[in-house]
C-alpha cells in the first residue's frame, strides 16, 4: 500500500511540475491570441496594450444566470457588447463578467472586488443583489454602479452613484397576448412562470392582460413552477396547458427552453421574452419581446461622461426602443394580426393603451 | 373544482406522472443495486447531468439517438469506475465522495456546454411511439402506451432489477454484500467485484437517466437541467426500501402528485403557487409516515450504509 | 521526532490531495487556453492575498463551519442531516422576522433573540426528520432532502407575501425580499472589512461542541447510541431520544448559521427562488467541511477556513481570468474526492505505525465513519 501512496504522489507532483514548467509556454500564445483568431467577446482583453490603456473604459457585469441563457443575463451581456461595438472594440471599451452568481453574498464580494480594482461602472443584474450595493457603493464614490431590474437609486439613502434600469416587460407581454389571443383557436393560452415576482410578474401581468383584451373570452391559464432552474417542471408543465386544451404557449425565465421543446413537439405556437428564443423553435415561435438594454447604457455612460455617477434610473420600454418586437420570418403572420400587434404596439407608446400592472 | 375530477384530468395526471417518473426511475433503480450492495451513491445528479449533456451532444452532432444513449451509458459508467475506485479500493466516506461528483459532474456538463455548444439548442430526440393494439385501449392506452421508447424501458427495468435482485444468484451476493460483507466474503464472494459492478451499473443507469431527459422528454440540454432530481431519486430509494416495486411506488406518487399541483395551477385551485410546489414533497413523506408504521417489512430496511470491518 | 514528522505529514495530507486535484485542474486550464499560474495565483490573492480578502474567507467559512459542527453532532450519533439548507433557511426566517418585529428594542437584546430565533427555527427543521426517524423510522435522508425543497418554497411564499417588504410590496415589480434590518442589529465587525462577530461565535461554538460531545453525559450518549445502538440500548440510553437530540441540535446549528448569514451578511432576507441563492449551498459545503475536519468540532475549524477559502478565491479566479464558472465547480468537486480519497493513506500510514509497534497484522479495513444506522436497533 506505500507503493500506492508513493506512485500517487509522484504523479501528483510531475503534474504539478509540469503544469509550472509548461505555465510560461502557455502565456506567450495567449498574448498573442487576440490579435489573431480570438473572437472579440470570448475573451475580452485582460491587458490592454499601454498606449491604450488610459483610455478604455472599464464595465464589470455580475449576473445570476449565464451569457449564453437566452434569457435574462444574455440581454444584458448582448446589449453590452453591442455598445462596446459602436464604441471601438476593446481597445475603447473593457467587459469583464462574473457568470453564475446566484449567491448574493458572493455577487457582494465580486462588486466590491471590481469596484476596487478600478472598473468605471460595474453592473449588477439581478434583483437580489439591491442590499450589496447599497453598502457598497457609498465606499466607492467616483465608481458608478448599475442595479436591474429596479428603479431603485438609493438616492433617499444618500447615495449618488447607482443608476437603476428596469424593463416595462409588461408592454411586450401585452403585444404578446394580443398575438396570442389572435392566433389562439382553442380559445385557451397556457404560460409558464418561474416564480411569481418581479419581471416574470410583470411580464404575465401585460401578456393577460393583452389576450384578454382582444378576445374576453379566451382563457389564459398561469402556472408558476416554483423555480427558475428545473426544465423537467417547466416542461411537464408545458405538457398540462396543452392537454387542458391550450394551443398557444408563453413564458418566461432560462428553465422555459423545456417548455420550447414541448410546445414544438406539440405543434403549439409559443410566445417568447428577454431574448429571442427563435433560434429554439423557429417553425412554431410567433414573437418574441427582446430587451434591448443599449438604450440604458448609452445614457448611463453618457452621464458618466459628464461626472454623473449615478441617481438616475431608466426604463426600457416599446417607446424608447428598448423593447423590441421581435417577429419570427419563418412564421406567416396573418396581416390582421399583425396589424393588431402594430396597433397595440401604437397605443402602448401614445398612453392610449394603460395596461394594469399593480 | 369538480373539473379535477374530470377524465381529461386524470388521465393528464397519469400520463404526465408516468412522464415525470421515468428520470427517477433510471436513477432510482441503479441507486438501489448499489446500495442494496452497502454503497451509498449521492453523486447521482452529478453522473446524470454528464450523461444528459453527452447523448445530447452525441445526438445532435451525429444525428443518431441510439449513440446518444450508448455514450450516456458510457459515460455513467466511467463516473461510476471512478466513484468504486474511490470508495471500495481507497475506503473513502460514500457520502462525501458521492457530493464531489455531484460537483464535478454539475461543473463538468457546463463548461463542456460552454465550450462545445455555447448556446441552448433543441435536437430532435425519441418521439412518441404508441404501441399497436395496446394504445387503443380508451383511456389505459392513452396514459401508458403512447410514450416513448425511454419511457418503456424504464417502467420495465422495474421487474428486471426486482428479478435480478430477487430470483438471481447475481442478486444474491449483491443482497450479501450488502447485508454481512465478511460471510459473504467467507463464503468466496468477491465484495469488491460485487461493488464495483453495482456502482457501475447505477451510472450507467443515471446516464441514461439524464439521457431520458436530454434526448427524449426534454429535447434540450441547458446548465443544471436537473436541479435536485438525482437527490430526489436517492429520497426515493429509501421511500421504496431499497425494494424496485417500491422505488417504483415512490417515484410514480411523487410524480403524479407533482403533475396534480401543475393542474390544480392549471384549474385554478385557489391556493399560492408555492404552496402547490411543495405538496409532492410533502406529501412523500406523509405517505411513509403513514405506511411504514403499518408494513412490517423486515427486509426492507436492511442496512445499505452498512459495509461492515 | 519522526513521529512528529510523521503527524505533520498526515495533517498536511488534505493539502497534498488539494494540490493533486489543482494539477488535474491545470490541464484543464490548460485547454480553455488559461495560464494556469495566473489563475491559481488569483485564487491565492482572492483568498489570503489581503487583509479584506482573508476577512472574505472568514466570513464564507463563518456559516460552513456552523452547519460543520452540527454535522459533527449528527454524525457521532451515526444520523446523516442533509437538511442543512432547509434549516439555514428558516432559521433566516424566523431570526428576520424578529428583527422586523421587535424596532423598538436595543440592538443588542434584538440579535440576541434572533440568534435564538435562528437556533429555533433550524432546531424545529431539523427535529422534525428526527422525530420521524425515531417514531415512524422514516429515512433521514429522504426527509430531509424533501424538507430542503418546502423549506425553499416557504421561504418564496413568505417573502412575495406576508413578509415582503412594505416597500416593494407597492411597486410593480415587487423583488421578493423583506425589509432590510435597522442598522442597530447588524452584527458588529471586527475590523474595516466584512468580517463580523459571527465569526467569532462559530469559534466559541466549536469549543462548546467539543465540550458537548466529550465531557457531558448527553455527549457521551450521543455518541454511544452511534458507536453501538444496541448497546447503548442496553445501557439504558434511549436510543429514540438520542436521535431527535442529534438532529435537533444539527439543525439548530444550520439555522443559527442561517441567522448569522441575515445579520451579518444580508441584513435581510431575499429570495432568487432557490435554496443556494441565500445559503451559498453552505448546508451541504458544511458536511464536507465537517468530514474533512475529521467529524471533530475543532478540526472543523481549519476545514471550513480551507473551503472557505477555495470558493472565495475561486470566485477571484474567475474575475481575473474570465474563466466560466463551471470549471471553478468542477475544481471543487474534484478536490472534495482527492482529499476524502486522501483519508485512505492518512489511515494507513497510522496502520502501518500501529502494526510497526505490534508487530501484528492489521488487515485492511473499512475505517470510513459512516457507521452502521441506528436504524437496525429501532426495527429490531
Amino acid at each position: 500500500m506505500k507503493k500506492n501512496l508513493l506512485v500517487v504522489l509522484i504523479l501528483a507532483l510531475v503534474l504539478v511540475l509540469s503544469a509550472c514548467g509548461s505555465a510560461p509556454a502557455a502565456e506567450a500564445p495567449a498574448e498573442e491570441m487576440p490579435a489573431e483568431e480570438m473572437p472579440a467577446e470570448e475573451m475580452p482583453a485582460e491587458e490592454m496594450p499601454a498606449e491604450e490603456m488610459a483610455e478604455a473604459f472599464k464595465v464589470a457585469i455580475i449576473m445570476p444566470s449565464s451569457i449564453t441563457d437566452l434569457a435574462f443575463s444574455q440581454s444584458m451581456y448582448d446589449a453590452l457588447l453591442a455598445v462596446q461595438a459602436e464604441m471601438g472594440g476593446e481597445a475603447a471599451m473593457e467587459i469583464v463578467y462574473s457568470e453564475g452568481m446566484f449567491v448574493v453574498d458572493d455577487a457582494a464580494a465580486a462588486i466590491r472586488d471590481y469596484a476596487s480594482e478600478g472598473y468605471n461602472l460595474v453592473i449588477a443584474h439581478g434583483s437580489q443583489y439591491g442590499s450589496s450595493l447599497q453598502e457598497i457603493a457609498p465606499d466607492f464614490p467616483t465608481t458608478s454602479f448599475a442595479w436591474g431590474t429596479t428603479l431603485n437609486t438609493f438616492s433617499d439613502e444618500g447615495i449618488t452613484n447607482v443608476f437603476a434600469y428596469e424593463a416595462n416587460s409588461q408592454e411586450g407581454g401585452y403585444v404578446n397576448g394580443v398575438v396570442a389571443a389572435s392566433l389562439s383557436e382553442a380559445g385557451v393560452i397556457g404560460v409558464v412562470g418561474p416564480i411569481e415576482a418581479g419581471d416574470a410578474a410583470l411580464y404575465v401581468k401585460g401578456f393577460v392582460a393583452g389576450a384578454t383584451a382582444t378576445n374576453p373570452d379566451v382563457d389564459v391559464k398561469v402556472s408558476w413552477i416554483g423555480s427558475f432552474s428545473d426544465v423537467a417542471l417547466a416542461s411537464e408543465s408545458a405538457n398540462t396547458h396543452i392537454a387542458a386544451g391550450a394551443d398557444v404557449l408563453t413564458g418566461t425565465a432560462q428553465m422555459v427552453v423545456g417548455a420550447i421543446g414541448v410546445a414544438e413537439e406539440n405543434g403549439v405556437l409559443w410566445f417568447g421574452t428577454q431574448a429571442s428564443q427563435t433560434s429554439l423553435a423557429p417553425d412554431i415561435v410567433v414573437a418574441n419581446q427582446v430587451y434591448d438594454w443599449k438604450v440604458a447604457l448609452d445614457q448611463m455612460l453618457a452621464n458618466i461622461e459628464n461626472g454623473v455617477y449615478g441617481g438616475e434610473a431608466y426604463t426600457i420600454t416599446l417607446a424608447n426602443s428598448g423593447l423590441v418586437m421581435d417577429y419570427n420570418g419563418a412564421y406567416d403572420l396573418p396581416e390582421d394580426v399583425k396589424a393588431a400587434a402594430d396597433a397595440a404596439v401604437a397605443g402602448i407608446i401614445d398612453g392610449s393603451i394603460v395596461i394594469p400592472v399593480e | 373544482m369538480n373539473e379535477i375530477f374530470s377524465a381529461t384530468v386524470i388521465i393528464g395526471v397519469l400520463s404526465s406522472g408516468i412522464r415525470l417518473a421515468t428520470p427517477y426511475l433510471y436513477a432510482a433503480i441503479g441507486e438501489t443495486f448499489g446500495q442494496r450492495s452497502g454503497v451509498l451513491n449521492l453523486g447521482v445528479e452529478g453522473q446524470m447531468l454528464l450523461g444528459a449533456f453527452a447523448s445530447f451532444y452525441v445526438a445532435l452532432t451525429t444525428g443518431s439517438l441510439v449513440y446518444g444513449l450508448l455514450i450516456a451509458m458510457l459515460v455513467g459508467a466511467l463516473m461510476g469506475l471512478a466513484m468504486a475506485y474511490v470508495t471500495v479500493n481507497l475506503h473513502a466516506e460514500q457520502g462525501i465522495s458521492g457530493i464531489g461528483f455531484y460537483l464535478f459532474g454539475l461543473g463538468m456538463s457546463e463548461l463542456l456546454f460552454k465550450m462545445l455548444l455555447g448556446t441552448v439548442e433543441t435536437v430532435k430526440g425519441f418521439s412518441v411511439v404508441p404501441i399497436p393494439f395496446l394504445s387503443q385501449i380508451p383511456v389505459l392506452g392513452e396514459i401508458f402506451f403512447q410514450q416513448n421508447i425511454l419511457v418503456y424501458i424504464a417502467f420495465l427495468l422495474v421487474p428486471v432489477a426486482w428479478f435480478v435482485l430477487n430470483k438471481t444468484t447475481l442478486g444474491l451476493k449483491i443482497r450479501s454484500v450488502g447485508e454481512n460483507p465478511e460471510a459473504a466474503d467467507s463464503l468466496g464472494v468477491s465484495v469488491a467485484r460485487i461493488r464495483y459492478f453495482t456502482i457501475i451499473l447505477g451510472g450507467t443507469l443515471s446516464g441514461l437517466a439524464g439521457a431520458s431527459m436530454s434526448i427524449a422528454l426534454l429535447n434540450v440540454f441547458q446548465q443544471n437541467m436537473t436541479s435536485g432530481l438525482g437527490f430526489i431519486a436517492v429520497a426515493l430509494v429509501y421511500f421504496g426500501a431499497w425494494r424496485p416495486w417500491g422505488v417504483l411506488a415512490g417515484a410514480l406518487l411523487f410524480s403524479m402528485v407533482n403533475s396534480l399541483q401543475l393542474w390544480m395551477q392549471v384549474l385554478n385551485v385557489p391556493i399560492p403557487s408555492d404552496i402547490a410546489v411543495m405538496l409532492p414533497y410533502l406529501l412523500t413523506i406523509i405517505v411513509l409516515v403513514a405506511t411504514v408504521s403499518r408494513v412490517r417489512s423486515p427486509a426492507a430496511l436492511t442496512k445499505p450504509f452498512d459495509r461492515g470491518d | 521526532m519522526r513521529s512528529r514528522l510523521n503527524s505533520l505529514f498526515d495533517a498536511l495530507m488534505p493539502v497534498f490531495a488539494t494540490l493533486a486535484a489543482l494539477a488535474v485542474g491545470t490541464v484543464m486550464l490548460l485547454i480553455l487556453r488559461v495560464n494556469p499560474g495566473e489563475a491559481y495565483g488569483a485564487l491565492w490573492e482572492g483568498a489570503f492575498g489581503s487583509t479584506n480578502a482573508v476577512a472574505e474567507t472568514l466570513v464564507k467559512a463563518t456559516p460552513l463551519l456552523l452547519v460543520g459542527l452540527g454535522i459533527c453532532i449528527a454524525f457521532r450519533a451515526s444520523v446523516i442531516n442533509i437538511g442543512g439548507e432547509g434549516q439555514m433557511i428558516i432559521g433566516g426566517i424566523l431570526a428576520t422576522q424578529v428583527g422586523l418585529t421587535f424596532t423598538d428594542l436595543p440592538g443588542w437584546v434584538v440579535i440576541i433573540m434572533a440568534m435564538f430565533a435562528g437556533f429555533l427555527g433550524g432546531a424545529i427543521w431539523g427535529g422534525i426528520p428526527g422525530f420521524l426517524k425515531a417514531y415512524f423510522r422514516v429515512n433521514e435522508i429522504l426527509s430531509t432532502v424533501m424538507m430542503n425543497a418546502i423549506a425553499v418554497q416557504l421561504m418564496n411564499f413568505l417573502l412575495r407575501g406576508p413578509m415582503i417588504d412594505p416597500a416593494q410590496a407597492e411597486k410593480a415589480s415587487k423583488i421578493p425580499q423583506t425589509a432590510r434590518l435597522l442598522e442597530a442589529f447588524r452584527l458588529p465587525r471586527l475590523a474595516p472589512t466584512r468580517l463580523h462577530i459571527g465569526f467569532l461565535i462559530a469559534l466559541g461554538l466549536a469549543i462548546i461542541v467539543y465540550v458537548l460531545l466529550w465531557r457531558t453525559t448527553l455527549g457521551y450518549r450521543i455518541r454511544a447510541v452511534g458507536q453501538n445502538p444496541h448497546a447503548s440500548r442496553y445501557g439504558g440510553i434511549r436510543v429514540r431520544r438520542r436521535i431527535v437530540t442529534a438532529l435537533l441540535l444539527s439543525g439548530a446549528f444550520a439555522g443559527l448559521a442561517g441567522a448569522i448569514q441575515v445579520y451579518g451578511v444580508n441584513y435581510r432576507m431575499i429570495t432568487d427562488g432557490s435554496a443556494s441563492g441565500f445559503t451559498g449551498a453552505a448546508g451541504f459545503n458544511g458536511i464536507v467541511a465537517a468530514l474533512f475536519g475529521q467529524l471533530h468540532p475543532i478540526g472543523t475549524i481549519p476545514a471550513s477556513i480551507f473551503f472557505g477559502a477555495l470558493l472565495v478565491g475561486a470566485n477571484k479566479m474567475q474575475r481575473v481570468v474570465q474563466i466560466p464558472s463551471a470549471l471553478i465547480t468542477a475544481l471543487n468537486g474534484l478536490v472534495v474526492v482527492f482529499v476524502v480519497s486522501s483519508e485512505f493513506w492518512r489511515k494507513q500510514r497510522q496502520r502501518q505505525r500501529l502494526s510497526d509497534n505490534n508487530k501484528e497484522e492489521n488487515p485492511p479495513q473499512d475505517g470510513d465513519i459512516s457507521a452502521p444506522s441506528a436504524e437496525e436497533v429501532l426495527t429490531s
